[in-house]
């Protein structure tokens, strides 16, 4: 037995011989470094892990949804063939929004209930609310890759091809940045704001409606004959989504740009807010 | 010089919960192993949780390497290293991967991650199992490796939460060798268990908590000190008569006739063996038995913490 004093003198050798030396960063630059780490983290298990699992999470729904009512509806009659044009856009902000909240809120429930498996991110040297955010972030990035993939699968499944002449690519970046943070904000509060074994019933109360109510289908000035209903979709952060993506490929009649903005911001601002709240609650007892 | 510090913690989960830690405070000093003892719900793991980031204390004030964890988590994160109570390893990762993106978090580069991660899974008995998943790791193995990734960032401060709960015999001594090896390296230790032995052989300082409160602070041997009578010397002899008399000049002693001319005689006090022995030699008796009486660091934690189940 040596005495604590015998043994603080001999913090020569601590750990492995072959280790090198802590890095010695300051708490901010060690901030850095770990929400980098994090995202690369998250990178290796979706491309080494579960790339098939995640390409069948975000796109079968968007496929099936081009499919029947790009194609299959316009060839029986049921829907004009020009339809798929007004389609493509809001399947693109479907995919967005819907892929960021599920790539937010599913791996949180698990990972703060089942696995525990976030408490080893919560001691990494950063604040406990960047964990959360980089969680937004990476879902974020994972629904624009989802929503990229979408361009291509509807050259192919819609009638008249994917046409990117009139496109506003700022326009289009811009929304797959807000569209996505959005939508993974958005993920984050159903995600904490429920116990775990009540996420089944949040998404069947929340997500249908949000899928069908996000003028999706249609675009939103069509519902002028429809007004309370009208009225009741702007409350739904997807409208703007899908109302920004039209005005960015389309040149048909859609929201004024300023509304479009403002919406999808304020939307993610407030999402954000309350979602880390959220988070923090669930982090630290 | 204290690299823990707890003043005044107190805990209450929820605005009308009860209090799950109720003015805790002691210090560990820099190098030491510190035990946290006490019965399930005791409040060890909050008081853990509260020193590492992960617990948000209703009062009080704690501080690891002078740092208010309060005010710099990241600056105490840093330092620090957690083994939970229960597994929380990354299942969508291997062994070797839960190692190595650890490391990631901490800033190493990625040469340095491997190296360190492939030198710590052959430390802790895991060489050729880092590819697995570690879905498909023993309970054992999964706590060997949950200490090998908390080691990976070379913490000051090692916190284990009832490391050798639920652990097989070769697992628990691997572990206490372990920890002896850390000490010698340097590493401050604060550990948690309800295993008195464990607590006995490993901790320099011990703190017995319960119902939130900290109710003991002593070396181990201090702890068995506190119970009344711990300590004397317990003899078996013969001897016509009771031999009461003729040991009570040594201490306080309890006689009772046996068969066959026996007298079985407990001596309570500062009492050593030999001294015994020489009391027993001048009253002309013949020693058939002779042992020393110490109290377990159970007794003394069933006498602190009574006998309710918990
Ligand atoms: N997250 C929590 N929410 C509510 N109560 C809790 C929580 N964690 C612990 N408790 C309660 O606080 C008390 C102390 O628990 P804990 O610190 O885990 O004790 P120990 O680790 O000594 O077994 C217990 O009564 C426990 O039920
Ligand atoms: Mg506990």
């Amino acid at each position: 037995m040596s005495t604590a004093s015998e043994r603080a003198a001999a913090t020569a050798g601590r750990g492995s011989p072959v280790a090198p030396e802590a890095p010695a960063l300051s708490p901010r630059a060690a901030t850095v470094r770990a929400f980098l780490a994090l995202l690369e983290r998250d990178a290796w298990v979706t491309f080494r892990r579960d790339l098939a699992a995640f390409l069948a999470q975000s796109l079968m729904q968007p496929l099936f949804f081009l499919f029947t009512f790009g194609r299959v509806l316009p060839e029986i009659g049921a829907a004009q063939g020009a339809y798929g044009k007004q389609l493509l856009p809001g399947i693109l902000a479907l995919t967005l929004v819907i892929t960021a909240l599920q790539n937010t809120s599913l791996p949180l429930v698990i990972e703060f209930s089942f696995t525990k498996e976030i408490e080893d991110r919560l001691l990494a040297p950063l604040p406990a609310a960047l964990v959360g955010l980089e969680k937004i972030v990476f879902a974020s990035l994972r629904a624009t890759v989802a929503a990229l993939l979408i361009l291509p699968m509807a050259a192919v499944v819609l009638p008249g091809g994917v046409d990117l002449g009139s496109v506003s690519w700022l326009g289009f970046l811009a929304l797959l940045v807000m569209g996505s943070l959005a939508g993974a904000s958005l993920g984050m509060v159903l995600g904490t704001a429920v116990p775990p074994n009540r996420i089944n019933v949040v998404f069947a109360v929340f997500l249908t409606p949000l899928i069908f109510t996000g003028a999706t289908f249609y675009p939103w000035q069509a519902l002028d004959g429809l007004r309370w209903f009208q009225v009741i979709t702007l409350i739904n952060p997807m409208t703007y989504v899908s109302e920004g993506m039209r005005s960015a490929l389309t040149d048909g009649p859609t929201l004024a740009t300023g509304w479009i903005a403002l919406g999808i911001v304020a939307a993610t601002v407030a999402f954000a807010a309350l979602g880390l709240k959220g988070f923090l609650r669930r982090a630290v007892d | 010089m204290a690299i823990i510090e707890v003043d005044e913690l107190r805990k209450r989960y929820g605005p009308s919960g009860p209090e799950a830690v109720s003015g805790v405070s002691f210090t560990v000093r820099r190098g030491e192993v510190f035990g946290l003892l006490g019965p399930n719900g005791a409040g060890k793991t909050t008081t853990i949780g509260a020193l590492t980031t992960r617990v948000r204390p209703t009062s009080g004030r704690v501080a690891v390497d002078g740092i208010d964890v309060q005010r710099d988590p990241v600056a105490v994160k840093q330092r620090i290293a957690v083994v939970p109570q229960r597994p929380n390893l990354d299942r969508v990762l291997s062994a070797l991967e839960n190692l190595t993106f650890h490391a990631a978090y901490f800033g190493y580069s990625r040469g340095d991650r491997k190296r360190r991660a492939l030198a710590l899974l052959d430390e802790f008995g895991l060489a050729g199992r880092e590819g697995d998943r570690v879905d498909n790791y023993s309970g054992g193995m999964a706590q060997r490796l949950m200490i090998a990734r908390a080691l990976m960032h070379r913490p000051h401060v090692l916190f284990l939460d009832e490391p050798t709960t639920g652990l097989d015999p070769q697992s628990r001594l691997f572990l206490w060798d372990q920890i002896e090896r850390l000490r010698r390296e340097g590493t401050t230790i604060l550990l948690t268990t309800h295993d008195m032995a464990e607590a006995d052989r490993l901790c320099d300082r011990i703190a017995i908590v319960d119902h939130g409160k900290r109710i003991a602070l002593d070396t181990p041997a201090g702890l068995r000190d506190l119970l009344p009578g711990a300590r004397g010397v317990e003899l078996t002899v013969v001897h016509p008569s009771d031999p009461a008399p003729a040991l009570a000049a040594l201490g306080d002693v309890e006689t009772s006739a046996q068969e066959a001319g026996r007298w079985h005689a407990r001596l309570y006090g500062e009492v050593t063996p030999a001294q015994a022995l020489a009391a027993v030699d001048r009253m002309g008796a013949e020693i058939v038995d002779l042992r020393r009486i110490e109290g377990t660091l159970e007794d003394v934690f069933v006498q602190l913490t009574g006998r309710d189940l918990r």
